[in-house]
């Protein structure tokens, strides 16, 4: 099926997959902690407008809290959490990314192919419009994963860390519209405790270390 | 009948070989050697192009070769082009030559060394085309390359150019071997050997990705691409320029013949796989050759490299006709492989342009480095003028050729939306980015080498003693020159006479030629896309008239005042200060810095070098990479195999011993 | 025959409206900046004035410098009258699609390069080789955003691509999104603006466009301003009609054509006033950082292009 026989509302969240997509290479190319964090609360902000449509779109009224429950913590709590952190942490504000910048760009492209490919049997077995974007999911919580691994700081991990899980959520709503209620107040849950785990253990790695440089950390290996 | 006008054609070449021989005169010898050549040049071509346009194929089978397999000669639509493009090139190359040689002052032994292998490397490529059996063709293909060896190595007081020729031949013959097995699985799975026993031979799957595996790798390394061209930018240099045209504008396009006749004729399906990896390896050629291009700053390796990228875009054109052809969709295949067809033409007409120009140039000012020339448009015109079509050509500029073959090289990559696989089409718009950029370096590039060697102010006082080139010099120039206008301005009349071709290889031409007329070449419909040729043209000069008539100064009454350059005001500032062609390109360097092997310093001054001095070398990384090691591990296993050789006579006895005691056993 | 006379119409309209447009982005600006700037009709004034003024030509120019400024006007006027104004169905639309006009500007851009060097001063080398260079790494991302668009539009001929938005219902096309906003920074990154390059400096460091034309005077010059003036008019129009095409004639009758003429000028003035404001909010970025903003834009287009791929066709 084209785009052109979907209704309105339908390409409306096909945009914002793709403009949810765009956040995350923006993510891979910005090197500022601070732009980060904004650029994370933007694609929070995404993703509660494209829970917003899909409950008036499809009436699931039970993805309103959702909605409520992401716009708190994803756009609100937890980039003012880690922006705090950054201020008291007294940490660069630069990022060093690890490895070439066009080399990595590039590489998200292909992940975001190959996750593309990857779902392409799923794909046949869904009948709704918006089942193109389990791709873009999938993308997205990969481009997560290329995050984590390709920066040394350990606040961006935790920014990585976030975008993975927002993938998952925009799977879980675009491509299924909404998982049970008691699975989503769950997963808001874990999110909400995993951030504040984070912050503490920050202080204690940055005492023990003297810096959230995350290669410092192979100091804890044993063997030599 | 045109077969044998083309059989002709070769005996004339021959005997453009050793005509020169009983001659006593060095001059005259040349230039008989010369007419003949061109002789042979304009029958060839004439046969070429009339077996093109005629559709049909001719078959002979000659008395010569061996025994049980006498040599099969044809003339089918793409033998046809492919000899029109020899032909039409080497008749031009022989206008150019006798000046050339005469005036670069050769003795009579390499004067006739020069037209022997001349001779019998031109003819060479005839019979590659003409061949319609494995035996033949390798023969004639050997032929090719051993004649080409000599005549890179013409100039051989110098070591450099001995060096290049030894690894051309090293190449050639690597490559070789590899067109050889090709032959043989298709042989031996078939069978026989003749070009229509392999045709109708019908192979296994993995039999046909091996055949295709060592086709390419065969045939890319005569044609030139990446990580197979090594060779390229150290051979063409070393030739005489004419030869180097020769080499550049035709012989690669022999390669590029051998691989379509393989892959589309011999082998019979296309399999999408071949497709990307030829389409990857065309995309990588084609960024790979301009990028290397840009730095060099001698002006044929400049152009060597060029043609590196050049082969990359045609076989781009072949991998987008191979996925085409795979997914079932004729047309859209045929057109792919025009586009690549028209690219060969349009780059053996101004590359050999360019290298005559290049030639031209070099023999005047005696300096082949782009940083000691400067002001030859001054001195010579019509080389200049010529040159700059050539330069325009090659960045694919409209209104003239080299437009024309992106233009529907872009058009065939666009129409990839017809392919059903999502990763597929992405990777062909990708790669058809990738074409845009190089189109745009390639224009960076040319405009660099103009702007340097033929603009601004002379950078060396040899510059100044350079004037204008003989007449046969300068036609040959305008001839090319012409030909890539018409060829920019009438592409509908050269789309449709080529059309035989895919009918006879793929089945389909294009639907909508029909809808075409000479004002306007619509490859897939009207509607998708149209260029109108002659009108950009017309266009052009109608605007540019009427500027001209608005604003001429006798209408106009104001003055024009002549003047030292205003150069913001600084004053008498030298030639020195031009940009030369390591900082034009240098903005290039740094933002693609990984892609070269950079070694780049400046030394603090000395008592001979007052400023200090600026040193930058620029290497290959596939040479480093790939040849370097792979020599040394040729050169460690031959140490360990000469283990043999102990030198002892005992020992050679002991061997011949131990195989009879061996050969006993076996017999028993 | 009437056709023709229209199309040749649209081009004078255009040439005529080239500096127009110029000094509104301008006046806008000023006004932004709370400065008092010159009126929107004043490039007329300067271009008259250069036509008058005598013209000084370096003693060892070549027969290229001179005829340089005739072929850059010429061959942007040919642009100009291919590119969709105000109406489309025009003949001259059939004789050139987007990327013949991609290959006349750089057909333009080739000779300004060539008339950069051919004096031999420091400057126009250096212009012309920051020119080649900004423009070889805006093409891929232009010719991505317009395959991107094609393969939408099952075309390249822009007058089918225009009719095609303007016959089918209203859609919302991720792609789209991506490719315009692309296709705005590429067009930033042509027509030398702000932030690859400022139009208004004559510092000999921050120049590229002006580098190139720095030994140009008298009525050369005005030809030359004139054309980089309509190089920003046709991607201006360009773009408006791509992306927002209503309004433009589908037939020739005079109706149609006044409103077609009336939505384009407004159109064109929107986006002037969108250039101004990015005009001030940016700043011109030093050389090596146009690369990330070239890049940006290639991954915009890759974006557009993988979002077609994924989310619009089965």
């Amino acid at each position: 099926m084209d785009i052109v026989v979907f209704t309105l509302a339908e390409q409306l969240i096909l945009t914002l997959a793709a403009l949810m997509l765009f956040t995350s290479f923006l993510l891979l190319a910005q090197t500022r902690l601070l732009t980060l964090i904004h650029i994370f609360a933007l694609q929070g902000g995404l993703l509660c407008v494209t829970t917003l449509v899909i409950a008036f779109t499809y009436g699931r009224h039970h993805l309103l809290i959702s909605a409520a429950l992401t716009l708190g913590l994803k756009v609100f709590f937890i980039p003012i959490l880690l922006q705090r952190l950054v201020a008291r942490l007294d940490i660069k504000r630069e990022v060093e990314v690890v490895g070439n910048p066009t080399l990595i760009m590039l590489g998200a492209a292909a992940l975001v192919l190959f996750s593309y490919y990857a779902v392409l049997p799923i794909r046949e077995l869904s009948m709704l419009a918006t089942r193109n974007t389990i791709a873009i999911s999938l993308a997205i919580i990969l481009l997560g994963m290329l995050l984590i691994i390709s920066r040394r700081k350990a606040v961006v991990q935790v920014v990585g860390f976030m975008c993975m899980e927002n993938g998952l959520l925009f799977a879980a709503v675009a491509a299924t519209q909404g998982m049970p209620m008691v699975v989503e107040m769950g997963v808001a849950l874990d999110v909400l405790v995993a951030a504040i785990l984070f912050g503490i253990f920050f202080f204690q790695i940055r005492t023990e270390f003297g810096s959230l440089d995350v290669d410092k950390l192979n100091r804890l290996k044993e063997v030599d | 009948m045109y077969l044998h006008l083309a059989h002709l054609g070769v005996l004339l070449a021959l005997l453009s070989a050793v005509a020169p021989l009983p001659v006593r005169h060095v001059n005259v010898g040349v230039r008989l050697a010369f007419t003949l050549l061109g002789l042979s040049g304009l029958t060839s071509a004439y046969a070429g192009g009339v077996g093109m346009l005629s559709g049909a194929s001719l078959h002979v089978v000659l008395p010569i070769g061996l025994p049980w397999l006498h040599s099969h000669q044809h003339l089918d639509p793409l033998a046809g082009l492919f000899l029109l493009l020899v032909g039409g090139v080497s008749a031009v190359v022989s206008l150019y030559g006798p000046s050339y040689v005469i005036s670069s002052g050769t003795d009579s032994a390499s004067a006739r060394a020069l037209a022997i292998f001349t001779g019998l490397f031109v003819a060479g490529m005839y019979l590659v085309i003409l061949a319609a059996d494995a035996f033949s063709f390798m023969v004639a293909w050997e032929l090719m390359s051993v004649a080409s060896y000599f005549l890179v190595a013409h100039d051989h007081a110098q070591k450099k150019n001995t060096d290049a020729a030894f690894l051309y031949l090293l190449m050639a013959q690597a490559g070789g071997l590899f067109i050889l097995l090709g032959f043989g699985v298709l042989a031996g799975i078939g069978d026989g050997f003749t070009f229509s026993a392999m045709q109708s031979a019908s192979l296994a799957p993995h039999w046909e990705h091996i055949a295709f595996g060592l086709a390419f790798i065969g045939f890319g390394m005569k044609a030139g691409i990446v990580p197979l061209h090594v060779w390229l930018p150290q051979a063409h240099p070393a030739a005489p320029s004419h030869i180097s045209a020769l080499m550049s504008g035709v012989m690669l396009k022999v390669a590029v013949y051998g691989f379509i006749r393989f892959c589309y004729d011999l082998v019979g399906t296309l399999h999408w796989q071949w497709g990307m990896i030829v389409l990857l390896v065309g995309c990588a050629s084609a960024l790979l050759g301009v990028l290397y291009a840009l730095m060099q700053h001698d002006l044929k390796q400049l152009l060597a490299y060029s043609s590196i990228e050049n082969i990359g875009i045609i076989f781009m054109g072949l991998g987008l006709s191979f996925l085409f052809a795979s997914s079932g969709v004729p047309t859209l295949a045929a057109l792919g492989l025009l586009a690549a067809l028209y690219h060969c033409i349009n780059h053996a007409l101004f590359k050999s342009l360019l290298f005559l120009g290049a030639g031209a140039v070099i023999q005047q000012s005696g300096r082949h480095d782009l940083n000691h020339m400067g002001g030859l448009l001054r001195l010579m015109p019509i080389t200049g003028g010529c040159f700059l079509v050539g330069c325009i050509s090659i960045s694919a500029l409209p209104p003239f050729n080299g437009f024309v073959s992106e233009w529907l090289i872009f058009q065939t990559a666009l129409q990839g939306a017809e392919l059903e696989s999502g990763v597929i089409k992405s990777l062909v718009a990708v790669a058809a980015a990738a074409l845009a950029l190089t189109g745009a370096l390639v224009a960076a590039c040319f405009v660099k080498v103009f702007g340097i060697a033929f603009l601004g102010k002379a950078r060396t006082e040899d510059m100044l003693r350079s004037h204008e080139v003989s007449a046969g010099m300068k036609w040959s120039q305008a001839l090319l020159a012409l030909g890539c206008l018409l060829l920019g301005i009438f592409p509908t009349f050269i789309v449709k006479s080529m059309q035989t071709i895919p009918i006879a290889l793929l089945g389909s031409g294009l639907d909508s030629m029909g809808a075409n007329t000479w004002l306007r070449l619509t490859p897939i419909s009207i509607r998708a896309s149209s260029y109108g040729a002659p009108m950009v043209l017309f266009g052009i000069c109608i605007a540019w008239l009427g500027a001209y008539i608005l604003l001429h100064p006798r209408r106009r009454k104001t003055k024009v005042r002549f003047s030292p350059a205003w150069d913001c005001g600084f004053g008498p500032l030298g030639p020195r200060t031009q940009y030369t062609d390591s900082s034009f390109s240098q903005p290039i360097r740094r933002i693609f810095r990984p892609v070269w092997h950079i070694d780049e310093r400046v030394e603090p001054p000395t008592p001979e070098a007052r400023g200090g001095r600026y040193i930058l070398h620029i290497g290959d990384w596939a040479w480093d990479k790939l040849y370097v090691p792979l020599g040394r591990v040729i050169q460690r296993s031959a140490k360990i195999a000469s283990k043999i050789q102990g030198g002892n006579i005992r020992i050679y006895l002991a061997y011949s011993f131990f195989t009879i005691i061996v050969m006993l056993w076996i017999v028993t | 025959m009437n056709a023709w006379i229209l199309a040749l119409v649209q081009t004078t309209l255009l040439l005529l409206l080239a500096p127009l447009l110029s000094g509104w982005v301008k006046w806008v600006k000023c006004k932004l900046q709370s400065r008092r700037g010159p009126v929107p009709w004043q490039p007329y004034r300067d271009l008259a004035k250069l036509m008058r003024k005598e013209m000084v030509l370096a003693e060892h120019a070549s027969p290229i410098f001179r005829a340089t400024p005739y072929i850059v006007l010429s061959v942007t006027a040919l642009a100009s009258s291919v590119v969709p104004a105000f109406a489309i169905g025009l003949p001259t639309a059939a004789i050139a699609d987007v990327i013949v006009m991609v290959g006349f500007f750089a057909l333009a851009r080739f000779f300004l390069s060539l008339a950069g060097m051919d004096i031999g001063t420091a400057f126009g080398g250096m212009g012309a080789s920051r020119e080649v260079t900004i423009s070889s790494l805006a093409e891929p991302a232009m010719l991505l955003s317009i395959f991107t668009l094609s393969m939408t539009f099952d075309s390249t001929n822009l007058d089918s691509m225009v009719h095609f938005t303007l016959t089918q219902p209203f859609h919302i096309y991720p792609s789209f999104i991506f490719s315009g906003l692309s296709l705005l920074l590429i067009a930033t990154a042509e027509c030398g603006r702000i932030p690859i390059d400022n139009p208004a400096t004559h510092l000999e460091l921050t120049m590229m466009h002006e580098a190139l034309i720095l030994e140009y005077s008298g009525r050369h010059l005005a030809l030359l301003e004139l054309a980089s003036m309509l190089k920003m008019l046709i991607f201006g129009v360009l773009i408006t009609n791509l992306f927002v095409p209503w309004g433009i004639a589908l037939a020739p009758g005079v109706a149609s054509l006044a409103i077609g003429t009336l939505s384009m000028l407004v159109k064109l003035m929107l986006i002037g006033v969108v250039l101004a404001v990015s005009e001030s909010v940016l700043a011109k970025m030093r050389l090596f950082r146009a690369p990330e903003f070239l890049s940006l834009a290639f991954v915009l287009s890759l974006l557009g292009m993988l979002s077609h791929v994924i989310l619009e066709v089965h």
